[in-house]
């Protein structure tokens, strides 16, 4: 139950991010937490590089090279479930 | 119909009139210029296309213009000049080196690698290589990678965070835009166009900057694939040096290939994919012809695809809200 929660936070914090820096607080924007950032045209490849800038910052944490891929990257839920993985202790 | 190069063979005989026509017809009837200005950086693109105005508008019309900065390739300057020599055509070579220095652009640069490594310094080199992740089968992402080599020849890479990757970019871009106003000093003196040189797969792809080497009166060779520009040069007789040149980019002092900066697979590949892809020919007949297996083709398609997609912006004029009936007048002529 705690982890959903922690995901739910995490999962928001990257919506607001999202829709108030990349978006400039559009609010008529819509993201389906399933919905790919590329093919939605919501991201591109520098976005997603400023999205990595911004995980970095705000959460701590480090993103490998390796890290850089759409299955961690493009989709909120993807980007909650990547962030939460990377904050859980090994 | 099975994909073969030979789908990419011209009749350079009938393609070469066809370019000095609409050259011709451009600048004397559209742009009402009486010359073009070429910038030479010795590659085999803006070789062409200064040796298709010279066939189009006469030697005496064409000015050719050597544009180094601190980063180029001294060999630029050495095969710009063969070509010049070739032709016959006026040149001047102007130095932007002290311009990028006084508006900072070097400056910006060590900023944001030193960020980076903080122990570089002026004397290494270094490059921005494309660096797309995750499996070869599998979705991607691209981001850039800065690689820097010490003068002991200690090469070292790292990602290029966001804010990093920005600045840098903005302060190299500042070279094509500063080209670009040297060229177009150069084409106001004289009342001539200025012709840009990007091939097929540049303009295409977007691998251009808005309002540096993106901007040009008009582009005679952006609709001709690299081989096609290739074959042009040969049937226009330009020197085998120039046509045995690698390309590269000769924006950064390491040297750096075009494929491992922007493209990402090896330009007659590339070619044929994209003729390939332009002409409606599937996936099977593309991987046939260029022996890159589907799944792997995929990718490369997806990647083709999203960089068309991503470099829209850059193809776009100044957006405004005039309606379309008050511009129509300034419609093709």
């Amino acid at each position: 139950m705690k982890g959903i929660s922690l995901n739910m936070e995490i999962r928001e914090q990257v919506k607001d991010f999202i829709v108030n820096k990349i978006l400039i607080g559009a609010s008529d924007v819509t993201l389906d937490p399933d919905e790919s950032f590329l093919q939605r045209g919501i991201l591109n490849s520098t976005g997603i590089l400023e999205l990595v800038g911004f995980l970095e910052e705000h959460f701590k944490l480090t993103c490998k090279d390796e890290d850089i891929t759409p299955e961690n990257l493009d989709s909120l839920n993807a980007v909650s479930a990547y962030v939460q993985r990377k904050l859980s202790p090994q | 119909m099975e994909l073969t190069e030979t789908n990419l063979k011209l009749d350079p005989e009938v393609e070469k009139s066809r370019i000095c026509t609409f050259i011709r017809d451009r600048v004397v009837r559209t742009l009402k210029k009486t010359g073009a200005v070429v910038a030479v950086s010795g590659g085999i693109d803006s070789s062409t296309t200064a040796a298709l105005c010279v066939q189009a508008l006469g030697a005496d019309h064409v000015l050719g213009l050597m544009l180094p900065e601190r980063d180029s390739d001294p060999d630029s300057l050495t095969y710009g000049k063969l070509l010049i020599e070739h032709l016959g055509i006026a040149y001047e070579t102007v130095n932007i080196a002290p311009i990028l220095e006084a508006m900072g652009c070097y400056r910006y640069r060590n900023e944001a690698i030193g960020e980076l490594f903080p122990h570089y310094t002026a004397d290494y080199k270094f490059k921005i290589v494309l660096t797309p992740q995750g499996p070869r089968h599998g979705p991607r992402l691209n981001f850039y990678s800065v690689v820097i080599e010490s003068p002991s020849g200690v090469q070292e890479k790292k990602r290029l965070p966001f804010r990093n990757y920005l600045l840098l970019v903005a302060a190299t871009n500042m070279k094509q835009r500063i080209r670009k106003s040297v060229e177009y000093f150069h084409a106001d003196r004289l009342n001539y166009a200025v012709a840009g040189t990007p091939n097929y797969l540049e303009y295409d792809q977007g691998f251009f900057v808005k309002i540096g080497d993106g901007a040009a009166d008009l582009k005679p060779i952006a609709h001709l694939y690299k081989t096609q520009v290739y074959e042009m040069a040969r049937f226009l007789d330009l020197p085998k040096a120039l046509l045995d040149r690698k390309p590269t980019t000769d924006t950064y002092s390491l040297q750096q290939s075009q494929e491992e900066f922007y493209f990402q697979l090896p330009l007659r590949t590339l070619d044929l994919v994209m003729y390939g892809m332009d002409e409606g020919f599937d996936t099977a007949a593309i991987s046939r012809a260029t022996g890159i297996p589907p799944e792997e083709l995929e990718w490369h398609m997806n990647d083709i695809r999203q960089k068309r997609a991503t470099t829209t912006p850059l193809h776009l004029p100044p957006l405004t809200l005039i309606p379309a009936s008050r511009t129509h007048h300034r419609g093709a002529q």
